[in-house]
């Protein structure tokens, strides 16, 4: 993506993603997208990263960038097991299952 | 599909090799990394799963304890820092073996960094640099429907079980192992070896590369000889074995090399290793980091491992290899090449294991490296996943030292146990192996030997004792090696010499 916001903001309105970004996060994310829905969406993505950009602006220097919400770390638990769910439970919600698995179409690519 | 291959003498004359090794270890929890669902191997599919390890809507994670632990205690052994402040990270990506739609793992902070590991080849040291050891999860199991061999090419349909999904892994990372040379595969197995002996001294795994719990990743590349650079490299998966990762290297070496050398390109990729054929096939092409699009992850706050902690951990630690082994050497009386060939057949554990259930030092090599080690060669089974472990070669060694057995038949008990048939004692008593000293069944045996070898008998007669283990052996062969030797002896000339 394009053009990084300053620390000022700025530069936000300049955000953009390009069409062929749009292509490429589709393919990445398996979504099927027509040349129509392309032409149609990477414009409204610019924009709504514009609009989260702008935050960049309320920020000043002496603000750190953070992840989280709340300040806090090592939420932790003890090694311990809890119940979980049966098989039947847990495939109840499956499209298909089969052999006690859940049934996926031919996975296309590898493994990760 | 069969690739051109350049002799490994050929592809050193004209390349220099650079590897980077990737080594996954599933950690023994006795729960998920994030969720409280039980890790047992084997068990019947998605019995192991919650709404959190399921990806379902709402779910919240909570990090494991032990799990970060372990992490910082192998962090540790390698000889690293460990963050003072570290983030997980979503790496995300499309493939039903996560069913959130990503990986939680962490990205450009580690929980441990900058380590290295002295690695052991022919008595030579080679210092391996740690570039990164990092927490994360495993995925779940696919079994490919519908395909000849349950692989994905064929296959209809896939079908998933979650009980592995969201079992800690650490992943450990070595920086490019350079300037190895023609001892790079020797270096990337002796690597893997005793990375898998620092990890079951710390306890941390089961450390079974057969079942998994250990997996390896070699990253390979070739640049001109001299030259200095990084070539483009490919990555092997899941190499399972220590003899593979050897055969890996070399393979990948000699692959790229005949590539280059006929003015060709090597396209970076994934490969994957097969077990049975020794070769690589080519897998996908390999995603760019940024095609992860990682981020940190919200619903897990960041870890800190206090200092204070870190040094409680540190003292948890196991004595350092190196220094193990040489009070082990000095405590066995091995000499340095029987040290190195035990380490070498990746049966150090194993050996200590042995002697620790009884068995002498100099047995328990015997065993491991002779019988053991050559079953592991003939069968291309890891030594330590042959079915026979310490404790049963300690209790063939002690009915050997009891006089039951001997050697000779403790390769008839060995048999026995490599077909499953139940413990040594049960097996000597199915098989009938137990050696025969009872003077009944050994004199009858004893005469007809002599009966049939009147020669022999007469020198034996004449004072020429020597000449008995002709008959002895006679007795043996008659007995199918079951009879006590020394028993034997005495009848014999207790029969032929007045003196007895």
């Amino acid at each position: 993506m394009a053009d990084a916001p300053g620390p000022d903001g700025t530069s936000a309105a300049r955000v953009e993603i390009t069409r062929d970004e749009v292509a490429h996060l589709a393919d990445l994310a398996r979504i099927d997208l027509s040349d129509a829905e392309l032409d149609h969406l990477a414009p409204q993505l610019s924009v709504i990263l514009e609009s989260v950009a702008s935050i960049t602006g309320v920020a000043g220097e002496d603000v750190p960038p953070t992840s989280h919400a709340l300040p806090m770390s090592n939420v932790m638990r003890e090694d311990v097991v809890v119940p979980g769910l049966s098989a039947e439970q847990a495939l109840s919600g499956a499209p298909a299952s089969e052999q006690q698995r859940f049934s996926v179409p031919r996975i296309l690519g590898d493994e990760q | 599909m069969t690739e051109t291959l350049l002799s490994f003498e050929e592809s050193l004359e004209r390349f220099d090799p650079a590897m980077g090794l990737e080594v996954h270890v599933e950690l023994n929890t006795n729960s998920k990394m994030f969720c409280g669902c039980p890790t047992e191997f084997g068990a019947e599919p998605n019995t192991q799963v919650c709404p959190t390890c399921l990806g379902l809507p709402g779910a919240m994670p909570v990090v494991n304890r032990t799990g970060v632990e372990s992490a910082i205690r192998i962090g540790l052994a390698l000889n690293c820092r460990i963050a003072e402040w570290c983030r997980f990270a979503r790496k995300n990506y499309f493939y039903p073996d996560m069913p959130k739609n990503f990986q939680t793992s962490q990205y450009d902070e580690p929980i441990a960094f900058e380590g290295f590991m002295d690695v052991d080849v022919d008595g030579e040291t080679f210092r391996v640099e740690i570039e990164r050891a990092h927490m994360e999860e495993d995925t779940g199991k696919s079994l490919h429907v519908g395909g000849a061999t349950g692989r994905i090419h064929g296959a209809d349909h896939s079908l998933v079980d979650y009980n592995r999904a969201g079992i800690p892994l650490i992943e450990i990372v070595t920086k490019p192992i350079l300037g190895a040379r023609e001892k790079a595969p020797q270096i990337a197995k002796a690597y893997v070896a005793q990375l898998r002996e620092l990890i079951v001294a710390l306890g941390v795994s089961d450390a079974r590369m057969d079942q998994g719990s250990i997996r390896a990743d070699v990253n390979l590349s070739l640049s001109p000889k001299g030259d200095g650079g990084l070539g483009t490299r490919t990555e092997t998966k899941n190499v399972n074995s220590l003899r593979s990762v050897e055969r890996a290297v070399r393979y990948e070496m000699q692959r790229h090399a005949a590539i280059l050398a006929g003015g060709g390109s090597i396209l970076q990729e994934t490969r994957h290793w097969h077990e049975d054929t020794g070769i690589t096939t080519s897998g996908r092409e390999k995603s760019d980091a940024e095609d992860y699009r990682y981020f940190p992850e919200p619903d897990l706050v960041p870890v800190a491992p206090s200092r204070e902690w870190v040094e409680e951990l540190r003292g948890t630690l196991p004595e350092n290899p190196t220094v193990k082994r040489a009070r082990l050497q000095a405590e066995w009386g091995y000499s340095d090449l029987e040290m190195r060939d035990t380490v070498g057949a990746g049966a150090l554990a194993l050996v200590e294991q042995t002697i620790a259930a009884g068995a002498s030092p100099q047995a328990a090599r015997k065993w491991w490296l002779s019988e053991l080690a050559r079953r592991a060669n003939d069968t291309e089974t890891d030594i330590a996943a042959l079915g026979v472990g310490p404790a049963d070669v300690a209790a063939v060694q002690a009915l050997v030292d009891a006089g039951t057995i001997n050697d000779k038949l403790a390769r008839q008990v060995f048999e026995g146990l490599y077909a499953g048939e139940g413990s040594p004692e049960e097996i000597v008593a199915a098989r009938g192996l137990a050696i025969v000293s009872d003077d009944g069944a050994l004199g009858a045996a004893v005469d007809s030997a002599i009966a049939a070898n009147p020669d022999v008998a007469d020198k034996i007669r004449d004072g020429k004792v020597a000449a008995a283990g002709a008959l002895i052996g006679a007795v043996m062969k008659e007995m199918r090696g079951q009879a006590d030797a020394g028993r034997v002896r005495e009848l014999i000339l207790e029969k032929l010499t007045p003196a007895g």
